[in-house]
C-alpha cells in the first residue's frame, strides 16, 4: 500500500504570540516550533497500516527547509522516506492543498492522512480540498479507522453521537485524538532515520485566495471579579447571573 | 463577487439545526451589508419540508437539492449537492454551521467552486463592499481578520457565536439537481451517545470539571448541577487531564485538541485554565470559576469567580440554582 502523510511544522501549543509591527502576522523570533500534534495521530496511523498490510509510507510538508527537523522525526518513528516542498511565503490553505495534491498525484498514493487541523491557523481545510482536487473519499476527524483491501470504515464524533463512515480508496482520512497513541522515536528509528531520503525541491504555490486583513489580540475579557470565598458566595454570583449577565 | 448569500441548512429529525438558525440570522444581516440577498440551501432525502422553516427565519429563495441517493449522509455527495445549488443561485458567499458536518463539507465546497474558505467565524462584518470574517487562531492568543480574493467565500460559523432570529421571507423553493455518478463515501451508521443530553457545542450552558474534582465517582456533583438547570439547556464538559486520566470521555473534552465551545455561560469547577483549555472556551459570553487556588489562571478570564472547594460550592450553587428555577 502506497501511504502519503502530510504533516506540517507549527508554534508549539503554548508559545506566546507576538503580533508583527505589519499587524497581519505574527513574529516568530523565540517561538518554538513543533510537528503540529495532530500529525503525530497521522504519522501513528500511517505506520499501523503498513504494519497491519505492507507497503510504503512517505511523509511530506510544504515549508521552510526548518521543517527538515521534523520531517526527520516523522523518519525516526518509522516513515520510509520524507519530501520537503520549500517555500518562505505563507500560502493559505488552498493554495498548500493545491500544492500538495499536484505532487501527491507522482507518488498514487492509496491513502493519505492528515491531521484534523494544524493548530496555527486551526483550519481544518487542507484535508478535504487536497481529497476534492483528487477526486479521492475523505473521512474528516476520524478517531476509529479500519482499513480493507480497496474499502474503509472511519468513525467520528457528531454532535450528541458518533457516525461510522465507509468508503473506497484512495480516501483522505484526517486525524483526531483518540485514534491512536503515537510512538516516541526510540535510538535506534533516530540513527536509522539520518539514512533516509529526504528530498527537497522548491514550490510555487499559486496565490492566496484569502488575504489576511489584521492579526489582532483577542478582545479583553471584562475584568475578572472574584465574588468571594465558599459557598457563601453562591448567593451573590445568582445575584450577578440573574441581575448584571442576565443568563438565568 | 456576487452579493448574494447562500446559506447551508442543516436538519436533525425533521429539525433545522439550531446552529443553522444562527448561520441564517447571520446571512441575512451580511446579504443587508452587502444589498444582496439570502437563500437557503437544503440537501439530502424527504428534506422538502424544511423549505418553510427556512422561509421562516429569512430565507427568499430555498434550493433544494433533493434525492434518495442521498438518503444516507455522504460528504462529497453532499459538497457537490451544495456547490451547485450555489452555481445555480448565483450566491458569491456561502454560510455554514461550524458542525462535524459543516466544518467537513465547507472546505470541500470551497474546493469545488476553487474559492476561498474560513472556518470558525466568530465574527462576520463587510467592509467596503467585501465580507470580512474574524477568526480566533494560535488557541485564541489572536483573532484573524479575512477576506476572500475570489469569486466565492465559503465560511463557516462557530455555534452560539451568532444569535438566531425569526424574519419571514417568501421562501420560493427552486429545484436543484442533485449530483449523479458514484459517491465515493457515505454514512453507514450512526449512534446516539447519550440521547437525554444537549450536544456540548449547542448548549447554552457548559458545566466542565477538572483535575480538582479528584475522581470519576464526584462527577454526580456535576451531572446534578448540569440537571438543576432544566432539560435541554446544560451540558457537561471536561478538562484534558480528566480525560487523560480515563475519567470522562473524549467527546466532553473542552478545548485545543477537544471541542471548542462558546456558551453563553461556561462554569469552570476545578480547572487550572491552562491556555489549551481556554482555547475552547474563552469566547463564552460568560464564565464562571470556582477553585481554590485563588492564583489559577482560569480566574483572569472569569466574569465571577468563587474561590473555594467544590466539594463544597457546587452543591449550595446546585441548590441554588434549582430554586431559582422555581
Ligand atoms: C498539545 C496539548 C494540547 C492540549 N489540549 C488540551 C485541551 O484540549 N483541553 C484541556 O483542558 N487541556 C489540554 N491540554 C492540557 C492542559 O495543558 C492542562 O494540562 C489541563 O487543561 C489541566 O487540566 P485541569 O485543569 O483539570 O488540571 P490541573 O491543571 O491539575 O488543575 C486542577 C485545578 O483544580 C483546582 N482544585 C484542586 N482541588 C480543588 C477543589 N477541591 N476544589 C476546587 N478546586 C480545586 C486546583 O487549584 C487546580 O487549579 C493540552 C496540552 C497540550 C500540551
Ligand atoms: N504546509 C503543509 N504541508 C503539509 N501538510 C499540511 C500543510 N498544511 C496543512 N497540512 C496538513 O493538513 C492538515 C490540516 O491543516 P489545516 O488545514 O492548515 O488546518 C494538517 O494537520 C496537515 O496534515
Amino acid at each position: 500500500m502506497e501511504i502519503l502523510v502530510l504533516v506540517k511544522r507549527v508554534p508549539a501549543t503554548d508559545s506566546q504570540i507576538k503580533i508583527a509591527a505589519d499587524g497581519k502576522s505574527y513574529d516568530a523570533q523565540g517561538v518554538e516550533f513543533v510537528l503540529n500534534p495532530y500529525d503525530e495521530f497521522a504519522v501513528e496511523e500511517a505506520l499501523k497500516t503498513k504494519e497491519a498490510r505492507g507497503g510504503t509510507v512517505t511523509v511530506m510538508t510544504l515549508g521552510t527547509s526548518a521543517a527538515q527537523k521534523d520531517l526527520r522525526t516523522c523518519l525516526a518513528m518509522g516513515a520510509d522516506k520524507a519530501i520537503l516542498l520549500t517555500c518562505e511565503d505563507h500560502p493559505d490553505s488552498a493554495a498548500v492543498a493545491s500544492v500538495l495534491a499536484e505532487k501527491s498525484k507522482e507518488l498514487a498514493p492509496d491513502l493519505i492522512f492528515c491531521g484534523k487541523q494544524a493548530v496555527d491557523d486551526d483550519a481544518g481545510q487542507v484535508g478535504p480540498r487536497v481529497a476534492t482536487l483528487l477526486g479521492f473519499a475523505c473521512a474528516t476527524d476520524v478517531n476509529s479507522l479500519e482499513i480493507g483491501d480497496d474499502t474503509f470504515a472511519a468513525t467520528r464524533d457528531i454532535e450528541g453521537g458518533r457516525e461510522t463512515i465507509e468508503g473506497k480508496l484512495p480516501a483522505v482520512i484526517t486525524c483526531q485524538k483518540g485514534l491512536n497513541e503515537p510512538r516516541y522515536p526510540n535510538l535506534k528509528g533516530i540513527m536509522a532515520a539520518k539514512k533516509k531520503p529526504l528530498d527537497e525541491a522548491a514550490a510555487t504555490p499559486p496565490d492566496n485566495k484569502v488575504e489576511v486583513v489584521a492579526l489582532e489580540p483577542p478582545a479583553e475579557r471584562p475584568a475578572p471579579s472574584i465574588l468571594g470565598e465558599g459557598a457563601a458566595a453562591v448567593t451573590t454570583l445568582i445575584d450577578k447571573l440573574q441581575n448584571e449577565a442576565k443568563v438565568l | 463577487m456576487s452579493n448574494d448569500v447562500l446559506v447551508f441548512v442543516e436538519q436533525q429529525d425533521g429539525q433545522i439545526k439550531k446552529a443553522s438558525f444562527e448561520a441564517l440570522a447571520a446571512g441575512r444581516e451580511t446579504a443587508g451589508n452587502l444589498s444582496g440577498a439570502v437563500s437557503a440551501a437544503i440537501v439530502g432525502a424527504g428534506i422538502r419540508n424544511l423549505a418553510t422553516q427556512a422561509a421562516q427565519h429569512g430565507a427568499t429563495k430555498v434550493f433544494v437539492a433533493e434525492s434518495d441517493v442521498l438518503a444516507a449522509h455522504s460528504g462529497d455527495g453532499c459538497a457537490r449537492a451544495i456547490a451547485a445549488c450555489a452555481e445555480q443561485s448565483g450566491a458569491g458567499t456561502v454560510l455554514f454551521a461550524h458542525t462535524a458536518m459543516g466544518k467537513d463539507l465547507a472546505p470541500r465546497v470551497a474546493q469545488l467552486l476553487d474559492g476561498a474558505c474560513t472556518t470558525d467565524a466568530t465574527q462576520l462584518s463587510v467592509v467596503d463592499g467585501v465580507l470580512q470574517a474574524s477568526k480566533p487562531v494560535f488557541a485564541g492568543k489572536a483573532i484573524k481578520q479575512l477576506r476572500p480574493n475570489a469569486a466565492h467565500y465559503c465560511v463557516t460559523l462557530r455555534p452560539n457565536a451568532f444569535a438566531a432570529s425569526e424574519a419571514p421571507a417568501a421562501g420560493e423553493v427552486v429545484n436543484v439537481a442533485a449530483p449523479d455518478g458514484d459517491l465515493l463515501a457515505i454514512v453507514k451508521e450512526i449512534s446516539a451517545a447519550s440521547v437525554n443530553h444537549v450536544p456540548l457545542q449547542e448548549a447554552s450552558v457548559v458545566v466542565s470539571a477538572g483535575r480538582g474534582l479528584k475522581g470519576p465517582e464526584h462527577w454526580t456533583l456535576l451531572e446534578q448541577l448540569v440537571e438543576a438547570f432544566g432539560p435541554g439547556v446544560a451540558a457537561m464538559g471536561a478538562s484534558r487531564a480528566v480525560v487523560d486520566a480515563g475519567w470522562r470521555p473524549h467527546s466532553e473534552q473542552v478545548g485545543q485538541t477537544g471541542k471548542v465551545v462558546a456558551p453563553m455561560l461556561y462554569i469552570a469547577v476545578g480547572i487550572s485554565g491552562a491556555i489549551q483549555h481556554l482555547a475552547g472556551m474563552v469566547t463564552s459570553k460568560f464564565i464562571v470559576a470556582i477553585n481554590k487556588d485563588p492564583q489559577a489562571p482560569i480566574f483572569k478570564v472569569a466574569n465571577y469567580g468563587i474561590v473555594g472547594d467544590a466539594f463544597e460550592v457546587l452543591p449550595a450553587l446546585t441548590e441554588a440554582i434549582r430554586t431559582t428555577r422555581q
